[in-house]
């Protein structure tokens, strides 16, 4: 009999190899107490949370809180139904009026999760004879989108207008169009060229979905992310967003102009087919979009963090993703998988949490330490992270 | 036919550069077993290959390739639609 586990036999070899070095496992740690949005105790160790996407700290927040534990008790633990039976109750209507108003658009379909979000709407909207045109470093939620669905696929070289433009002049006169981008793009922590991309995509006819995860709260005069700071939100047809970043529970959704949108409430598998999201995530997701509505100062100070830390990194010999930070996002370029679990460890060690980001989900087969900052982590912290990484990266070799 | 010759060898030449392991190529070459690409360094070719020749190949189109002769052929059927 064929093992049909035998598929994974070189990535589990991998592990064991690194893991019999004695290294902590990178992907496999316990947060056993979370005191706030920046520390958690890990190991037994009070740790600052460097790798979350929790950028606006809504976690913790009272209003959110106390929102969550009033709808546990009005509405109980779970709505077990699909959106479309048994699954709606008023605070996902509540949760939904609540996007319109934070994006100012006529329409918001909320999803389980922000994965769900791109599968539903990406392969609901591309039928067989139309065409999705995407950046090649789109999320794996875009590509199981396009897999899910049966347009013709196109991807492009990631931020590259002139590539895309020439795609879509290939594409057959008459077929449908859909470019899908992103706002910010999570491994590198870069923004795209939306205003250009945007415009290039309207003149030759396609219809634009951005996912805008990493820049919601946080990107824009209004928080409503990268599209919006650019100037070109009114010419997307579709934004993705999430729960699970800025807004600090757990969700996806997707918000438009278009007037025939609510139809996809009753064609979109992966919104039917699934249980809605319980009645204390939606109250907890509803509270925190409307305090994200006005969190001008919050915005501010995380751009501050950013800034400090992705300077503080390049004094001290770190190669980063970006030349200059764009977002929330600073990635620290590791030599090979080796050193950047090495690295990982002895951060960790320190007492400073971060993603290390490896193949398939990194480009061009990269190792990442990638770090998101949180608008509520202190000056103080900043310094102390920057500190921890002298250390560890002194330590591990990685730096002088 | 000659047409098909020149193509070949534009697809050969368009390798050449992820042809890390200098492997000989013929029309029977298999992208990933023979040349051991890897999904981004497909992305990468394919991206080369169609700007060299303005067509599109869709992934759905690339899954049904697998030999450096099924590219050549199926790039004489996009150029051929092309006009």
């Amino acid at each position: 009999m064929a093992d049909l586990f035998s598929k994974f036999d070189a990535l589990i070899e991998q592990r064991e190899t690194l893991l019999e070095t004695g290294l902590t496992d990178p992907f496999n740690l316990v947060m056993e107490s979370v005191e706030s949005p920046t520390v958690a105790i890990c190991n037994g160790k009070r740790t600052i949370l460097l790798g979350t996407y929790n950028y606006m700290g809504m976690t913790f927040d009272p209003d959110v809180i106390a929102a969550g534990k009033q709808a546990l008790d009005d509405f109980g633990s779970g709505t077990t139904g699909s959106r479309v039976l048994n699954g709606t109750y008023v605070g996902h209507r509540a949760v939904e009026q609540a996007l319109r108003d934070f994006y100012a658009m006529d329409h918001a379909m909320v999803f389980s999760t922000g994965y769900q979000a791109n599968l539903g709407v990406i392969s609901t909207l591309a039928g067989k004879e139309d065409y999705i045109v995407l950046d090649i470093d789109s999320h794996a939620s875009i590509y199981d989108g396009c897999a899910l669905g049966n347009a013709q696929i196109v991807p492009f070289r990631h931020n590259d207008i002139e590539a895309l433009e020439k795609r879509l002049k290939r594409i057959p006169e008459g077929a449908g169009k859909l470019v899908v981008l992103e706002g910010v793009y999570s491994m590198m922590g870069d923004v795209a060229p939306l205003k250009e991309m945007v415009a290039v995509s309207k003149a030759n006819g396609a219809m634009v979905l951005v996912d805008e995860a990493h820049s919601m709260g946080f990107i824009g005069d209004h928080g409503r992310g990268v599209s919006e700071a650019q100037g070109v939100i009114d010419d997307v047809d579709f934004i993705i967003g999430t729960f699970s970043k800025s807004v600090g529970t757990v969700g996806g959704f997707c918000v438009s102009n278009h007037p025939k949108f609510e139809i996809l409430r009753l064609v979109c598998r992966p919104y039917v087919f699934t249980a809605s999201l319980p009645p204390s995530v939606v109250a907890t997701a509803a509270t925190s979009i409307r305090k994200l509505m006005d969190s001008a100062g919050k915005r501010e100070h995380l751009w501050e963090n950013s800034k400090r830390l992705h300077a503080g990194l390049r004094q001290l010999g770190f190669t980063l993703g970006t030349e200059a930070p764009q977002s929330a996002i600073i990635a620290v370029m590791m030599p090979d998988l080796e050193t950047g679990a090495a690295m990982w460890e002895a951060l960790l060690n320190e007492g400073l949490y971060v993603n290390l980001a490896r193949p398939p989900a990194t480009p061009a087969g990269m190792t990442l330490l990638r770090c998101s900052l949180c608008a509520l982590h202190t000056e103080d912290q900043v310094g102390e992270i920057l500190g921890m990484f002298a250390a560890a990266g002194r330590a591990t070799g990685c730096i002088d | 036919m000659s047409d098909r010759t020149e193509t070949y060898a534009k697809v050969t030449e368009l390798i050449a550069p992820f042809n890390k392991k200098g492997v000989a190529i013929t029309e029977a070459t298999r992208f990933a077993q023979d040349l051991e690409w890897d999904s981004l360094t497909v992305l990468d070719f394919v991206a080369n290959i169609e700007d060299e020749f303005d067509v599109l190949i869709p992934m759905n189109l690339q899954a049904e390739i697998e030999t450096v002769g099924q590219l050549v052929d199926a790039l004489q059927r996009l150029i051929a639609q092309r006009g």
